[in-house]
């Protein structure tokens, strides 16, 4: 049975890069950027051999850790990033619940991450060639720490299915989630500024660490080559007693799912009325306005989108702190091209329910114009702010006009160049209420090529208003501020006409082949 | 609404072909609903109905062929086309973050229908289509019933001349059936016409005047109920005409009082 499943988890990974050329590059590449992290731990762990035994016992317990941690959490974050054996399926069928959980298990190594972290684990072993007493040790503790990790994670996230299959909970878990992500940086920035990194840093926490499910069975070889077994079987009844409870937690867990399966439960959110659709005017504009206002609130994926904007002065700030401290002053702007930019995955993020636009006749002007339109009521007055309050922060006020002028361009040609690039362009996007971090397979190469010549496209069209905008806040000419405000204003609004005019003709001919490009990614 | 010159059919179908790939979904099907028909497209599985419907109804751009929506060229003027036409398609999900009522009112405006028609006609067809209870809910959080019914709910809400509805009784409960069966057939009795696809050909074979039996992505037979099932049942005419039965005693060993 354990077979079957290893053999089930293959074949499921083969069909999947069957089904089309991108996802064979995706994998070529995930492969050959795991192989290359491979070979530096490998080489790593055969250096530090050579070195003295405190260090190899830092060393080997802070990846063994990191392995650990990352499969107890990054399942958590990533949810459902490994659900191709979801134990849900294996309900209808009579299979002892002891023999499936090793087959999950096991089937779980199966794969890009589970076999470089097989291999990465091993390799920590490797660190002791010079003490074959260790050595033996090590090779048993890394089994079984692996063991840990790969159970303990499962065990995790089987505890944390219920509780994520709400809808609102995981939507909830993703932003908050990645607005934690997005922080890390800043934060380790702000702690390590001004302190020396040095070898006892880590050893406090390794010392810790060792005594933690985390990193108790690396520990272990250590305790060894340092001539102390008593310490390294306590170390490893530490580990074994971690996946004993571990076991147990996930087949209770698994005996709850197979018996009482957990499905994606109601919000329970009563929304009064038509809402926004009430309020615009009754038009197929006005509904396309109405209806994506109403997704850029109630849909997660826009509103993680949303919740980016208001932290690019705190990521500009952290960038600028170097030295070049005006660097906040283009927040605004920043804020700008994300906003701008976002409609480019509209179509994308309708998927197949795209065909009522196709089916009502929409003409391509008015989708465009309608999902430019409701981006714009959110992004005019949340850029404006960025602008104001990042000007007075720094006491800049007199920058306004010019970083105005410059927003504005930003923000209208990019309008103008992603309702072109949607109409010509589809990419698999994360279907709603799945979890926003788990990346679609086959986000192609194509997909890459048409963002970036966007991009570029965007950034040739924007230049005028904002290199006249750099001039004018380096030289603080108030006069050149208001100039970059007119230019901004004005280019930014031929280009907006020429874009959603093209994209609308574009759209025109083209819907019903994104449509059916769109139901393929489904 | 104008009414239909007489002897324009209301969906007529020359020709059609799509290919996926190395695979022929759809090889020239040519296909005349008359005007104010109830029409069945019934086949087994793979048939090609959903390819054909979809490019019928502007969904998908056919290969070869035309669509002629009461004599105009669909793919020549796709827009004017289409306002003839209502659709429920199969297998594609809605905007379903809005609620009920929002979703047909989405699909009301989109149409371009002025507020008060809009606002009158959704409530109407929240009643008949029993859901009056659910229209604040979100469509997301709607059992898959419910789901078919705010879509059908959705293809009529502005008055088509033409309903094109892939499997619309699917998941769908009696009573709710029952319900929109009579709303259907009021709509053929008044001048409307209804194009269904199904698997279920004793539905197909009460509800619709007219049927057509695709296969391999050609049609085999098509005309009246009658013509078509000539005396026999329709679906013993489907099984003679598919083929595809396994004769015999297969799965012997299926038989719990064999030991």
């Amino acid at each position: 049975m354990v077979a079957h499943l290893v053999r089930l988890k293959l074949a499921l990974v083969a069909n999947g890069l069957r089904r089309s050329v991108w996802q064979v590059v995706g994998f070529a590449f995930a492969v050959l950027y795991g192989l290359g992290i491979l070979a530096i731990v490998v080489a790593g762990m055969v250096a530090v051999g050579t070195q003295d035994v405190a260090l190899q016992r830092t060393v080997t317990v802070l990846v063994g850790s990191a392995l650990v941690i990352g499969w107890w959490f990054i399942p958590l974050l990533a949810f459902g990033v490994d659900a191709t054996l979801d134990p849900e399926r294996f309900a209808t069928f009579a299979i002892p619940r002891r023999v499936l959980v090793v087959g999950l298990a096991v089937a779980a190594l199966v794969g890009v991450p589970g076999v470089l972290s097989a291999v990465a684990a091993l390799s920590t072993s490797l660190a002791w060639f010079r003490h074959p007493g260790a050595l033996l040790v090590g090779v048993v503790a890394a089994v079984l720490g692996l063991a840990v990790a790969v159970v303990g994670g499962r065990a995790v996230v089987a505890l944390a299915a219920p509780l994520v299959a709400r809808r609102r909970a995981r939507e909830l878990t993703a932003v908050v989630t990645l607005l934690l992500v997005v922080s890390i940086g800043p934060t380790l920035g702000t702690l390590t500024n001004g302190r020396e990194i040095s070898r006892e840093t880590f050893d406090d926490l390794v010392g810790v660490l060792a005594w933690t499910p985390f990193g108790a069975a690396w520990a272990a070889p250590a305790d060894v080559a340092a001539g102390d077994p008593a310490l390294a079987v306590a170390r490893l009844a530490i580990a074994g007693v971690t996946l004993a409870i571990a076991l147990r937690l996930w087949e209770g867990a698994l005996a709850r799912t197979l018996v009482q399966p957990v499905h994606a439960g109601s919000g329970g959110a009563r929304p009064a009325g038509l809402g926004v659709l009430s309020r615009v005017p009754a038009t197929p504009l006005g509904a396309v306005v109405g209806r994506c206002l109403v997704y850029w609130f109630r849909d997660p994926r826009y509103a993680m989108a949303l919740a980016i904007v208001p932290f690019t002065p705190v990521i500009l700030w952290v960038v600028g702190r170097g030295g070049n401290a005006d660097l906040v002053l283009a927040s605004g702007v920043l804020a700008a091209f994300v906003c701008g930019w976002g409609v480019s995955s509209d179509v994308s993020y309708d998927g197949s329910a795209f065909w009522m636009h196709v089916s009502a006749g929409v003409r391509g002007v008015v989708d465009r114009l309608g999902r430019v339109v409701a981006s714009g009521i959110i992004a005019v007055p949340l850029v404006t702010t960025i602008v104001v309050v990042t000007a007075a922060v720094t006491d800049r006020l007199d920058a306004v006009p010019a970083l105005l002028g410059a927003a504005a361009g930003v923000m209208l040609t990019s309008y103008g160049g992603a309702s072109i690039v949607s109409a010509l362009f589809v990419q698999p996007v994360q279907q709603p209420g799945e979890n926003p971090f788990q990346t679609r397979q086959g986000a192609s190469m194509a997909t890459v090529l048409s963002q970036t010549a966007g991009w570029a496209l965007v950034l040739v069209a924007a230049s005028p208003p904002a290199l006249l905008a750099w001039f004018a806040v380096s030289r603080s000419s108030a006069a050149l501020g208001w100039a970059t405000l007119a230019l901004g204003v004005v280019l930014g609004a031929v280009w907006l006409t020429v874009g959603v005019r093209v994209g609308g003709r574009l759209l025109d001919r083209r819907a019903p082949v994104l449509l059916q490009r769109v139901i393929a990614f489904e | 609404m104008p009414t239909a010159r007489t002897g324009v059919p209301a969906l007529e179908l020359r020709g059609l072909w799509r290919r996926f790939g190395e695979k022929v979904a759809v090889a020239g099907i040519d296909l005349v609903v008359p005007a104010g028909s109830f029409y069945g497209l019934v086949g087994p599985n793979g048939a090609g109905k959903t390819t054909t419907l979809s490019m019928a109804t502007g969904l998908l751009v056919p290969d070869a062929g035309q669509v002629l929506v009461h004599g105009q060229d669909l793919w020549a003027d796709p827009v004017a086309g289409k306002a003839l036409i209502g659709i429920l398609p199969d297998g594609v999900k809605l905007f379903d973050r809005l609620t009920g009522e929002q979703l047909i009112t989405y699909a009301g405006l989109l149409r371009g229908l002025d507020r008060d028609t809009v606002t009158q006609r959704a409530r109407d067809l929240l009643v008949a289509m029993d859901l009056v209870a659910d229209a604040r809910t979100l469509v997301v959080d709607y059992s898959a019933g419910m789901t078919k019914k705010v879509a059908l709910a959705c293809a009529m809400v502005h008055a088509p001349r033409l309903l094109v509805l892939d499997e619309p009784f699917e998941a769908v409960d009696p009573v709710s059936a029952a319900n929109i069966r009579d709303i259907l057939a009021q709509y053929v009795a008044s001048g409307g016409t209804v194009i269904v696809s199904s698997h279920v050909m004793d539905l197909v074979q009460r509800m619709c005047d007219h049927v057509a039996v695709v296969a391999g992505g050609h049609v085999l037979a098509a005309g009246t109920v009658d013509e078509v099932r000539g005396g026999m049942s329709l679906e013993d005419r489907f099984v003679e005409l598919v083929g595809g039965r396994v004769a015999g005693e297969g799965l012997a060993w299926l038989r719990t009082s064999s030991d």
